[in-house]
């Protein structure tokens, strides 16, 4: 286990070092002249020179790659344009608010769809079984916007001066804020060090947060908001993970072992939990890791429908207003985020079927 | 289930067996496609859409284009108004309503069905074309074209789709063109690894060796004996494909990176009409059923044909219907 889990990470080097790559290359492959984007109209020649010679790109390009590689390796991502702050602070504000959002549309997606798939797949053909499965088939070909406006339309339209009323945007009320938890408990951090980043990060996890410091109306406040959206971007790998189960658990039921196990002597629930699922859960484990990718492309669209400050929406917006090192950064943390995802997956993988660890 | 003799498990009788003409591989993946129902109503929906958007100038009442407030008696984002469902007559029909800028919904809609089409077939088949030459060439060639360009490939795999389509978008700016090549791009890694790895598999066949030892040279070999035969996954992956393609497409131009904000897209429309959401939910749920209905269709088209392809499908659907 440990040398698959070795030799898994050795392989992503190569991958991780070309997501570093299309990261620099970005704002080096930006049309115009560097100070066009980073002065804005403002710059005159001599501070474009003053700009070129302090970012060093006036070296050539192997030097600049080696510059930034160790920029990003210390955590310096540069200063947005936008807010004139440094983009590592933005991740810090920003990373929490999207990791909070996709966690839970994860967590609804297999905690609701696999045991649907389940029971679909031992009551296959009885009106439960049809009806989940028209669902499930309409839920993958939905475009996760729409469904987000159609939502928001249902929950603050339709539902308004109902208890089913949920707000719309944000991700707070507006008036109700957060405290930070070292705050609260009075702990120091230098800004701008890493004991700060650390804090800072945490504490932006406004559900962590707010049960730590037993702020339970800020709890209740972001629980509210957190809601919609999360349930929208859930649906659509709900409904593959649902579909995916149902198709591999009929799969392993097929097989003479579930028959063996049945003439044994054991219980037709216990033989598919015991011996069905397990071997079913290989492909569902997969298509678990593919769906944090497109959870993570999604965010993105679900964000800024729903006025959610996270990564996704200001990756939107910094496309938008051209603030390339923010978009740089989020580009690279969200890959980043990917490759671990599916290195993780893998492993799980390896523990779920020794063959492959055995290999 | 009824209980069978183990041993006769191996001996599938013949009227087990499902009913397949004998013929040719094509003819069999057809005569299979027809019998499930998921292609049936993929091709069933694509021809539809297809013929929409053939005849869109016929089927649409009104010009998609054209404000209509200078000509008739209506108003901005009206609801839908069908004389066959009581819709008085003294009011102008609007199938699917008027948009805010009044033009005919329903006629934009339609219309939308052309760009869709377009922009989804035909990112794929570039992506197609160009992920199969270098995914054949890094199988064929191995050696260091193989670690190059898959190394490549596994890179633009790490990033998740949109997100791809984003960078690209960042660096090219919006537009119908860019939009084009941001999806080209990220579909091009797919094919690109299914190609290599069918190639892989016929390289070391002794048909390719007859080829090469008659004297077939590199290119002869690669394109006139390997590359045919590995039609059949691209086929399944590239309709699949095209629903994706579409999704993207259509999340892209919501974003406002389309063609134009007013463009003839569904996903632009709904990108423009998002505000209207509140009062005119018409204007954002048509278009989006559109797109489900498309994307649906190359869906189960997909699912039909990966099934009607595989032969090791095929032969898992005997055995499970020997073993029950």
């Amino acid at each position: 286990m440990g040398t698959y889990t070795l030799r898994r990470l050795l392989i992503s080097i190569p991958v991780l070092f070309g997501i570093l790559i299309i990261s620099f290359m970005l704002t080096r492959l930006v049309p115009g002249h560097p100070c066009d984007w980073i002065l804005t109209d403002k710059g005159t020649q001599e501070m474009c020179d003053r700009v070129i010679q302090a970012k060093g790109l006036d070296k050539p390009i192997p030097i600049q790659f080696g510059i930034y590689m160790k920029d990003v390796l210390r955590g310096d991502f540069g200063n947005s344009i936008r807010y004139n702050r440094p983009v590592i602070q933005i991740l810090a504000e920003r990373l929490p608010a999207t990791l909070e959002l996709n966690l839970t549309a994860f967590l609804i997606a297999v905690v609701i769809g696999i045991p649907i798939g389940i029971i679909s797949a031992i009551r296959k053909n009885t009106p439960f079984d049809k009806v989940s499965m028209i669902g499930a088939n309409l839920g993958v070909p939905t475009p996760v916007f729409w469904l987000s406006l159609i939502m928001m339309y249902v929950f603050a339209v339709l539902f308004r001066d109902t208890p089913f009323w949920l707000p719309p945007s944000g991700r707070v009320s507006a008036g109700v804020s957060s405290i930070p938890f070292y705050e609260v408990y009075g702990l120091t951090a230098t800004a701008g060090s890493l004991r700060f980043f650390v804090f800072d990060f945490m504490s932006n996890f406004y559900i962590f947060n707010s049960m730590i410091t037993l702020d339970y109306d800020v709890l209740r406040d972001t629980l509210n908001h957190l809601i919609l959206p999360a349930v929208t971007m859930s649906i659509i790998p709900l409904a593959i993970i649902a579909r995916l189960t149902r198709s591999s658990l009929l799969d392993e039921l097929g097989f003479l072992y579930i028959v063996g196990a049945r003439a044994k002597g054991l219980r037709r629930s216990k033989a598919i939990t015991k011996h069905g699922f397990p071997n079913a859960m290989l492909p569902i484990v997969t298509i678990m890791g593919l769906q944090i990718g497109s959870l993570l492309s999604g965010t993105v669209l679900t964000e800024t429908v729903f006025a959610f400050p996270g990564l996704g929406r200001m990756l939107y917006e910094s496309i938008i207003a051209h603030d390339y090192p923010v978009v740089q950064m989020i580009i690279f943390v969200i890959a980043i985020t990917f490759v671990i995802t599916n290195i993780i997956v893998d492993c799980l993988y390896a523990v779920l079927d020794p063959r492959i660890r055995l290999e | 289930m009824k209980k069978q003799d183990p041993i006769q498990m191996n001996n599938i009788e013949a009227d087990h067996l499902p009913h397949v003409k004998s013929g040719s591989r094509w003819r069999i993946a057809v005569q299979h496609l027809f019998q499930q129902r998921s292609s049936r109503s993929g091709l069933f929906l694509l021809s539809a859409l297809f013929i929409i958007a053939i005849f869109a100038k016929q089927i649409a009442p009104y010009d998609p284009t054209k404000m209509l407030i200078w000509d008739e008696d209506v108003k901005r984002r009206t609801s839908p108004c069908i004389h066959l469902l009581g819709c008085p007559e003294s009011e102008p029909q609007h199938l699917m309503g008027t948009d805010s800028l009044t033009r005919d919904y329903f006629s934009r809609i339609i219309y939308g069905t052309r760009i869709s089409l377009f922009l989804g077939i035909t990112t794929v088949s570039t992506a197609m074309f160009i992920g199969s030459l270098l995914g054949a060439i890094a199988g064929y060639s191995g050696g260091w074209w193989n670690l190059v360009i898959m190394q490549v490939m596994d890179v633009l795999l790490a990033f998740p789709v949109l997100l791809l389509t984003l960078v690209v978008i960042a660096l090219l700016g919006p537009g119908l063109k860019n939009i084009f090549i941001a999806i080209t791009v990220v579909q091009i890694p797919h094919f690109a690894r299914i190609t290599r790895a069918s190639v892989l598999a016929l390289r070391e066949t002794e048909f390719v060796f007859a080829s090469r030892a008659l004297g077939g040279g590199y290119f002869h070999v690669l394109f006139n004996r390997i590359l045919p035969n590995t039609l059949t996954p691209l086929i399944v992956k590239g309709t699949l494909g095209v629903a994706s393609a579409i999704m993207d497409a259509a999340a892209l131009s919501f974003l406002g990176f389309g063609p134009n904000q007013d463009a003839l897209e569904w996903g632009a429309m709904i990108g423009f009409e998002r505000n209207s959401i509140f009062h005119a939910p018409h204007l954002v749920v048509f278009p989006g059923i559109a797109i489900v209905i498309m994307v649906l269709a190359f869906n189960s088209l997909g699912d039909g044909l990966r099934d009607s392809l595989d032969p090791r499908l095929i032969y898992s659907d005997i055995r499970t219907r020997t073993a029950k």
